[in-house]
């Protein structure tokens, strides 16, 4: 590996653990597609900072561009408060415009700046490690390194710092708002940070790439945890494995590092979405099937319970007279009989006395509410198991 | 005379320029367990954000113990209607109690040792310790409801304010609840609660307060709580049969 395969992998990880961290906050608080307008709308910003600078790595420019990015929110959150239009047109309406203006600019001023729309929207990872910052004469890394890495050391220690406060004020707001934490402080104070580092990654990877790396790490470990530390970390993690890898696809591809990082962080997402252990598709129709037989069950022992006369009980009859097919009707046979709750004595059907008792903690739970303990219940009769 | 905990003068709320509340002039005696009763769109829940500075009235004033809320937030707790968040946030119970230390601990300072003990204390308070790990979107409402009520609790007030903790809950929760609230009110606090089940009012209740957009009456239960004001604040013929 050469130096500069080596930097250009540590400025993508740095860049996705800059982004994962705000990214968590957005996703939470269901501003995902917030950090797209931002991406966006700094463009103008970007532009009028380079004229001024003539350098994207500038701290003026980033600064300046990050503010055109809060100038976006505010818009966005004037243009909803009017109740005129709903948020997500509100963000439909404000980035396009100021984009379109730095377009203009670009367009405008082309000849003589090196700033291209593809470069924006798209970044390129590659070159970065061309631009040097040279400090008394020494080579140092790259510029774009530097940048970034200061903003991810900024970030963490605002998040270290502010922990709790952004932890309630996105779980809680009127609570935050009643502690005496204004959630509009700490709303601004998210968004500038999120602004910044959406400034200092999109010269490495692009408007788009920035979206993607802000918001699929983050929807990911949402779908993995209930710890809002682990999310963060989860996220950063992700953030860092889908950049190290992407860049490896992107080499073996020969193709755009921006364009293949996006898409392991779509598969990272993808993967997660189907095969999260509680919150994943396949485990939660695992589990809805699970609840459909243990409900069948269960109707079914309260149906044998409530019947002494034994055409109540006869197999055929509980095919017709609970309405089940066949199919379903014999495996809750199967699975009563499997947990000696029932015997079936010439076709009709009884309680077993470990049946019997299930059934009648079972009602008692039911009429007294207490959902939970049928869950616990269900342990002690080792029913469901195998 | 008691001293007043809570006295708001000439209190208006609009949203967009549509007045909720009008002209509400309120003072509420320390150590009062008081509901406040009003039909949908009475204006309850925004009364009690606008004196939590939650929202931002169009005109008049509210304080408490004589100052205004941002000075005095230490001495008031909040538990919101829990429909107010979002309970597939990643927290535990537990994360949730010790919330309810933050307001004291100020910016940045951390939960530490103290609170978290203080949280586990409330928690037992309300039954729910054997749930402290749980992720809150696995608790029931009856203890989703409690979980918030341990967490205004922990806030050690001296004024609370709830909005609806009845809702939804089942009634050995609504009990518990409201044996809470009592005991709350013997330690000489004032609780507040912005209640629905007009039948229940006589039962928990001392003090009481009927709004519709305006302020109907306010006072005890015993003096206040009549035919008359119920149709005031209703708009219909309304009787209540009060078993004392």
């Amino acid at each position: 590996m050469s130096n500069a395969q080596l930097e250009i992998q540590l400025i993508a990880s740095v860049v996705a653990a800059a982004c994962a961290i705000p990214g968590t906050f957005l996703v939470l608080r269901k501003m995902a597609m917030i950090s797209d307008a931002i991406s966006h709308s700094i463009l103008p910003g970007i532009v009028v900072g380079f004229f001024i600078t003539q350098d994207l790595n500038s701290p003026l420019l980033i600064l300046l561009a990050a503010f055109t990015g809060i100038i976006t929110v505010v818009l966005v959150e004037y243009i909803q408060k009017t109740g005129l239009v709903k948020e997500d047109t509100a963000i439909g309406l404000v980035f396009p415009a100021l984009f379109s203006i730095g377009v203009i600019l670009i367009a405008k001023n082309a000849n003589d700046v090196h700033l291209d729309v593809d470069a924006v929207l798209l970044g390129e990872l590659a070159f970065a490690p061309f631009d040097r910052l040279i400090l008394n004469g020494t080579d140092v890394g790259p510029k774009s390194l530097w940048v970034i890495g200061t903003i991810l050391i900024i970030t963490i220690s605002l998040l270290i710092a502010f922990f709790k406060e952004l932890k309630v004020s996105t779980f809680d707001k009127g609570l935050a708002a009643s502690l005496g934490f204004s959630p509009a402080i700490i709303h601004y104070g998210l968004m500038s940070v999120s602004s910044v580092t959406t400034v200092g990654a999109f010269d490495a990877v692009g408007a788009i790439l920035v979206v993607a790396l802000m918001i699929a790490p983050a929807a990911a470990a949402y779908l993995l945890t209930t710890n809002l530390k682990k999310m963060l970390v989860l996220a950063i993690s992700f953030g860092i494995f889908s950049a190290i890898l992407g860049y490896w696809v992107a080499h073996w591809l020969d193709a755009s590092i921006a364009g293949s990082i996006t898409t392991v962080l779509g598969l990272v997402f993808l993967l997660v979405y189907l095969f999260a252990p509680s919150k994943g598709i396949i485990a939660v129709t695992y589990r809805e099937k699970q609840q459909r037989i243990e409900v069948s069950l269960l109707t079914f022992l309260l149906h044998l319970k409530n019947h002494d006369e034994v055409s109540e009980r006869h197999v055929k009859h509980l095919n017709e007279h609970i309405n089940w097919q066949k199919v379903r009707s014999k495996s809750v046979l199967d699975l009563a009989q499997k947990n000696n709750m029932i015997h079936i004595d010439n076709h009709i059907v009884s309680l077993t006395s470990k049946g019997n008792e299930f059934t009648s903690k079972a009602i008692d739970y039911i009429i007294t509410n207490e959902d939970s303990q049928i869950e616990d219940m269900k342990n002690d009769f080792f029913l469901f198991r195998g | 005379m008691k001293k007043i905990a809570v006295k708001i003068d000439d209190l208006t709320v609009a949203y967009n320029y549509k007045p909720v509340l009008w002209d509400i002039d309120l003072e509420i005696p320390e150590g009062v367990l008081m509901a406040i009763v009003g039909p949908n769109g009475a204006g309850k829940s925004t009364l009690i954000k606008a004196i939590l500075g939650i929202l931002k009235p169009i005109a008049g004033s509210v304080t408490i113990y004589g100052k205004p809320y941002i000075k005095q937030h230490q001495l008031v707790a909040y538990v919101p209607q829990k429909g107010s968040v979002d309970w597939d946030f990643p927290i535990t119970a537990l994360d949730v109690v010790k919330m309810g230390t933050y307001g004291s601990l100020g910016w940045i300072k951390r939960p530490g040792q103290k609170e978290k003990k203080a949280a586990l204390e409330a928690l037992e308070k309300v039954g729910m310790l054997p749930f402290k790990n749980r992720q809150i979107s696995q608790l029931s409402g009856g203890q989703q409801q409690r979980i918030f009520l341990a967490r205004a609790l922990v806030q050690n007030a001296s004024i609370y304010f709830m909005d609806e903790p009845f809702q939804g809950v089942d009634a050995t929760t609504e009990i518990a609840i409201i044996n809470i609230l009592k005991e709350l009110r013997k330690a000489g606090k004032t609780v507040i609660v912005v209640h629905h089940d007009l039948q229940t009012v006589p039962e928990y209740f001392d003090w009481v307060t009927f709004l519709n957009v305006k302020k109907i009456a306010t006072g005890p239960v015993k003096d206040i709580f009549n035919d008359d004001n119920l149709t005031k604040t209703y708009g219909i013929n309304y009787k209540v049969s009060i078993q004392e």
